[in-house]
């Protein structure tokens, strides 16, 4: 049986007919629209590397079936940066060697950015810690990451400042 | 993963009678059942999709001071509600403690209570286990089994209940409200999961069809927010299953302990009560003496089912812990690693080894 979903990705609405419900949003956002940023580590929910925002929240969207979230608003990697300027935590992670391989990194990012809005952690890197322990660096370029979210999160509070001030 | 129907339902009347066929499955976030799903581990023939159902994803603060947390309210959602949290405190670090903040943010509270076991040996196809296919056998009892069960298990099956969440619930007499084929109905949270005897495929006491849609804690349950701790010990001090966990939650009235609430996590099929540790510590003053016998208590029929002899030791050790630190005081924050009993622990009494 088809089933017909619409979602909002990155600020476009997209209608899907889908032949199968099994198809994650991991998978409809890699073979259907080839926004292969997300990636699929484990697939089962223990590496963080498909992390994504739904409705602003940071999930793992290897264990969300698309069907279930007709309606969703969803943003992915590809759809941080404005044009050619990066989003803040992209531009932290560059400068602080927040990865090697760079395959989890996608994951760190999208985290971290739900991490930023979720105002659980703010500048504590023990609290950065726990928080982004949802996502796994086989690397271990962990120390960047943490030194990355930092960094992001000490000019979020800056402009913040700025804004208020 | 086996193809399956879905069907999404308006109402949860109809959500009972989709899911009271045989081979249907509710889905709520799915970060349990995707999991066991792609694994081969369930395999049903029809998911009914309940996330869309109205009215089930609210924080109820009652008239008689009790709360109501619908079902579909997500696990992050429920421990940052403030008024939530501030009430009941232990209740919220043991959220906190469990998965990872992606996971948190997606699973329910109903999910919550009945994601099922992590025995590697369930999760196993190759392997042998009752729960997953009756009367197969159980290759964990001579299988790595060093974090399995060591109360109320039996020769058929050995594997934990992995919830935090469940851990404190069951400590604040929590009540689970249930929509079913005859109506809706409530049972105390601590008859809602079975230690497994000779049945261990059946885990709750749910029947089919029958729908979580709330879970309640009564008015006396938030009279133990100034003292009231989750501690977990994991392999990893964050994103992992607890080896041994306590939830302890004290009132205490002159110097003296008025009332007492324990229950300990990942030592049984289901959350565990520890009644004869509470009804010990009843009017006596809140000391470690007092807590090392009421841990003794609690572990009294505890023994190992495997490589976990350790466990019983650490529960012992955990509930002290837990103990001396709700009578210290609950934090005013919830520590930087939630659950950690290796965070910082200015203020309590140490237990003693």
């Amino acid at each position: 049986m088809n089933h017909s979903i619409s979602l909002t990705v990155n600020g476009a609405r997209r209608d899907f007919v889908l032949d199968d419900a099994r198809v994650t949003l991991l998978d409809l956002l890699r073979e259907r629209l080839h926004l292969t940023g997300t990636k699929k580590g484990c697939d089962r929910g223990q590496c963080g590397a498909c992390t994504i925002l739904v409705d602003g929240k940071r999930i793992n969207s290897c264990l969300a079936l698309a069907i279930s979230h007709d309606g969703a608003d969803i943003l992915t990697i590809e759809g941080v940066a404005r044009g050619d300027q990066l989003h803040p935590v992209q531009a932290a992670f560059i400068a602080h060697d927040g990865f090697q391989c760079g395959f989890c990194t996608p994951g760190q990012i999208m985290s971290a950015i739900g991490m930023m809005s979720e105002a659980q952690a703010g500048n504590d890197p023990e609290r950065i810690r726990e928080c982004m322990s949802g996502n796994l660096c086989r690397c271990g370029a962990y120390a960047g990451i943490v030194d990355a979210v930092l960094d992001a999160q000490a000019g979020m509070d800056e402009s913040n400042q700025r804004r208020s001030a | 993963m086996k193809q399956f129907d879905y069907v999404r339902p308006a109402t949860v009347a109809e959500a009972v009678a989709a899911a009271a066929q045989p081979g249907a499955v509710y889905l709520a976030a799915g970060t349990n059942l995707l999991d066991l799903m792609k694994g081969g581990v369930s395999r049903p023939d029809r998911l009914v999709d309940v996330t869309h159902l109205d009215g089930l994803d609210q924080i109820e603060r009652l008239a008689d001071g009790g709360v109501r947390i619908g079902a579909l309210v997500s696990n992050a959602d429920l421990a940052h509600d403030a008024d939530f949290a501030k009430a009941y405190p232990a209740v919220a670090e043991a959220l906190l403690s469990g998965a990872s903040a992606q996971l948190r943010n997606a699973a329910t509270v109903g999910g919550n209570l009945l994601q099922r076991t992590r025995c590697a040996y369930f999760y196993d196809t190759a392997s042998r286990c009752n729960k997953r296919e009756v009367g197969s056998g159980c290759d964990a009892r001579d299988g790595e089994n060093r974090t399995h069960a060591v109360l109320g298990w039996s020769e058929n099956c050995i594997a934990t209940h992995p919830s935090d969440f469940c851990v404190p619930l069951v400590a604040l007499d929590a009540i689970v409200e249930i929509e079913g084929r005859s109506g809706r109905r409530e049972i105390a949270l601590d008859d809602l999961h079975r230690l497994p005897g000779d049945t261990p495929e059946r885990e709750s006491a749910l029947e089919p069809g029958d729908l979580i849609v709330a879970v309640r804690l009564p008015p006396a349950a938030r009279g133990f927010a100034a003292h009231a701790r989750y501690l977990k010990v994991r392999d990893r001090t964050s994103y992992a299953f607890a080896v041994v966990s306590a939830a302890a939650a004290l009132r205490i009235e002159n110097g003296k302990i008025a009332e007492a609430r324990l229950a300990l996590g990942g030592v049984a099929a289901k959350p565990w009560r520890a009644r004869a540790a509470e009804d010990m510590l009843r009017d006596v003053p809140p000391t470690v003496d007092a807590f090392q016998e009421a841990a003794s208590r609690a572990l009294a029929d505890a023994k190992p089912s495997g490589d976990n002899a350790f466990k019983i030791e650490l529960a012992r050790r955990i509930v002290v812990r837990a103990l001396s630190l709700a009578a210290a005081g609950t934090p005013v924050r919830i520590p930087a690693l939630p659950a950690s009993p290796f965070a910082s622990m200015s203020g309590a009494i140490h237990a003693r080894a």
